[in-house]
């Protein structure tokens, strides 16, 4: 489904160069549940970015479900990110004047989607995340643990290939952020291909395998129950 | 993404910030407010001006000595022209078939008293021709006599001088003076009311020869002809020019028509209409201003959400298309406000001023709605290229 090879991405500061991502190479194949962890400032954010097309790597080759999109042009990416791939993030990122109903409609509106079937579709989308009795709530008038299923039901209406979540639980208590793993599990039971960034090893551990960066490089990758090892090389890399 | 959703999701956005829009919306409201209202009052100056010169009667001639531009109305600089006289008159009337009417006018100032009342007045000499030219009428008494020779010493008074010179009496069949002339009222016009900016019913009106005497004139001021006909009137122009350039050889005469005063005015206050129409629209510029600079606010206010909607799958196009269509609807239901107000403002105006048929012509409407839109659509390019070229991870990284 995935495939990543030399890819690296390189900041320009203030004319000085910051390497986010140097020389990943990593396959994920269709139906995968991958954790990325790693310490901040590692480039997690940014690899997903890439992974989502929402930015270019500075070099290398990503082919997504058999396609080269690295250097695809802002029309194709646009309709890749529309039909590929959907996307949360750790500050779910709703329209706030919009209701939980609306923003789960927004990527159908863009899409051309008519109406009464865009109605239908993220009606059905809210109530696979038990939200159907929020349809008319606006984001200011749901939990975070609400808001972020609202999130997620927006991801994945329009059917995509991929879903990738950044830090989907960071911004959640325990019990919220359960609820969110259990929604997550469902999808990529269902075959959606999964890339999670988290620095929650209880989110990790329910991964299929897990990823550490360390200063944009793959430092490691293990079996999700092996995400000790992880811990370990974290806990010596902060001491 | 269709344009109803556009414009619902543009709406939800500007409804999202009341006061902000309405205070952008404002701006355009005015401007289009203004361009209504200052050219319904051109256009209600140009009708006004149009309806007197009707009053007066569309196949009459109007022959003054000298020669003047007829559009301009600047005196040209010829010799010194010969007098337009009571026998010029006659050669016309004779010589020229399409002639109906002909009477002459001749003005001066002079004092008129009645017993102890005393009063300045404008004097204009003339014939009887001259009711039936101008459309008077007589309220009471007659009007002069038809002839030109031997004449009685009689006068017509204007409403206002009969009313101060006989409060409560009738002034028919008494004496007054003007000057050193003794005259008897035969008649009072009927009331005329303002026209041309002369109030009619402050002059008196004595036979003409009287009045050349009373002012030592030689030469009349003014000519009014009425031809058989409107389709006559070029022909009849041209034989009048014709026959007094034989007589005083030389064309020291200007023949005005009706049409072409009317229409060196027509112009004139069409010029000005469209100026002050002008004007009004710098005020939509400026409203254009005040959108754009609301328009880049909201922008950057929402970069965050720019780069969501990117990564939910909003193209480049449709991103523009949604600050733009803010834009213009900010702008669009300024223009219609300003419609509105401006049309009550209007009615306003003609309340206070009844007699001036003010209304905004059709084409300031036109291009005052379509200005409002285009206001919009132009300056909201600028902010909604910048939302456009926002970089979705650039703009989502943001919290
Ligand atoms: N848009 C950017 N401009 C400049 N530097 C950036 C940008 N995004 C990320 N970086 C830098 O790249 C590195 C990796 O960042 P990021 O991928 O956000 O790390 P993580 O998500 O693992 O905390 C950091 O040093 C960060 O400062
Ligand atoms: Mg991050």
């Amino acid at each position: 489904m995935i495939r990543l090879e030399g890819i690296s991405r390189t900041f320009d500061v203030g004319g000085r160069p910051v390497r986010a991502l140097q020389d990943v190479t990593e396959t994920i194949a269709a139906g995968e549940h991958v954790a990325v962890m790693g310490p901040s400032g590692s480039g997690k954010s940014t690899l997903l970015n890439i992974l989502g097309c929402l930015d270019r790597p500075s070099a290398g080759s990503y082919t997504l479900d058999g396609r080269e999109v690295a250097q695809q042009g802002d029309g194709e990416l646009t309709l890749v990110r529309r039909n590929l791939i959907g996307f949360v993030f750790q500050f779910f990122h709703l329209v706030p004047r919009l209701t939980a109903q609306e923003n789960v409609e927004l990527p159908m509106v863009f899409a051309g989607v008519p109406p009464r079937e865009r109605r239908d579709r993220a009606a059905a989308a809210l109530a696979s995340v038990g939200l159907e009795d929020r349809a008319t709530h606006r984001p200011d008038q749901l939990s975070g643990g609400e808001r972020q299923r609202v999130a997620l039901a927006r991801a994945t209406v329009m059917g995509p290939r991929v879903l990738l979540a950044d830090e989907p639980t960071g911004n959640l208590d325990s019990a919220s952020g359960r609820q969110v793993l259990d929604v997550l599990e469902r999808l990529n039971a269902s075959g959606l291909t999964l890339v999670v960034v988290t620095h929650d090893f209880k989110v990790a551990r329910r991964s299929g395998r897990v990823v550490m960066l360390l200063d944009g490089r793959i430092a490691k990758r293990v079996a999700a129950s092996h995400v000790q090892e992880i811990a370990d090389v974290l806990a010596g890399e902060a001491r | 993404m269709s344009g109803r959703d556009l414009l619902a999701f543009a709406l939800r956005a500007l409804t999202g910030h009341r006061l902000r829009s309405a205070l952008s919306l404002l701006g355009v409201a005015i401007g289009v407010a203004a361009v209504v209202l200052l050219t319904a009052l051109g256009e209600g100056a140009r009708r006004y001006v149009t309806q007197q010169f009707e009053s007066l009667g569309s196949n009459v001639l109007i022959v003054m000595p000298g020669r003047v531009e007829t559009t301009g109305g600047v005196p040209g600089f010829g010799g010194v022209p010969n007098d337009l006289t009571l026998a010029d008159l006659e050669a016309i009337r004779r010589g020229v078939p399409s002639v109906s009417r002909i009477a002459p006018l001749a003005v001066g100032t002079e004092t008129i008293a009645f017993g102890d009342r005393r009063r300045q007045v404008p004097v204009a000499g003339t014939t009887r021709d001259m009711l039936d030219i101008r459309h008077l009428t007589v309220a009471r008494g007659d009007y002069l006599p038809r002839e030109t020779g031997r004449e009685p010493a009689v006068v017509v008074l204007g409403q206002t001088v009969a009313n101060e010179l006989f409060p409560g009496l009738d002034p028919v069949g008494q004496v007054v003076r003007i000057g050193a002339w003794r005259m008897r009222v035969i008649g009072v016009n009927a009331s005329r009311g303002v026209q041309m900016g002369t109030n009619f019913d402050e002059f008196v009106i004595v036979p003409v020869a009287t009045a050349m005497r009373m002012f030592d004139r030689s030469s009349l001021f003014r000519v009014l002809i009425e031809v058989r006909s409107h389709g006559e009137l070029d022909q009849a122009k041209a034989a009048v020019e014709a026959l007094l350039t034989a007589r005083h050889r030389e064309l020291d005469v200007t023949c005005l028509t009706q049409d072409a005063v009317l229409t060196g005015l027509n112009s004139i206050l069409g010029a000005l209409t469209l100026a002050l129409g002008g004007i009004a629209a710098v005020s939509l510029a400026v409203a254009g201003v005040g959108i754009m600079n609301v328009m880049l606010i909201s922008v950057s206010e929402r970069t965050r959400e720019v780069g969501l909607l990117k990564a939910l799958g909003a193209g480049r196009r449709q991103v523009l298309s949604v600050f733009l269509a803010e834009a213009v609807m900010l702008s669009g239901a300024g223009g219609v406000v300003g419609l509105a107000v401006g049309f009550v403002a209007v009615q306003v105006l003609i309340g206070f001023y009844p007699g001036l048929p003010a209304r905004p012509p059709l084409w300031a409407v036109v291009a005052a709605s379509v200005l409002s839109l285009l206001v919009g659509a132009g300056f909201g390019v600028l902010p909604a290229r910048r939302a456009m070229r926002l970089e979705p991870v650039a703009a989502l990284s943001r919290r």
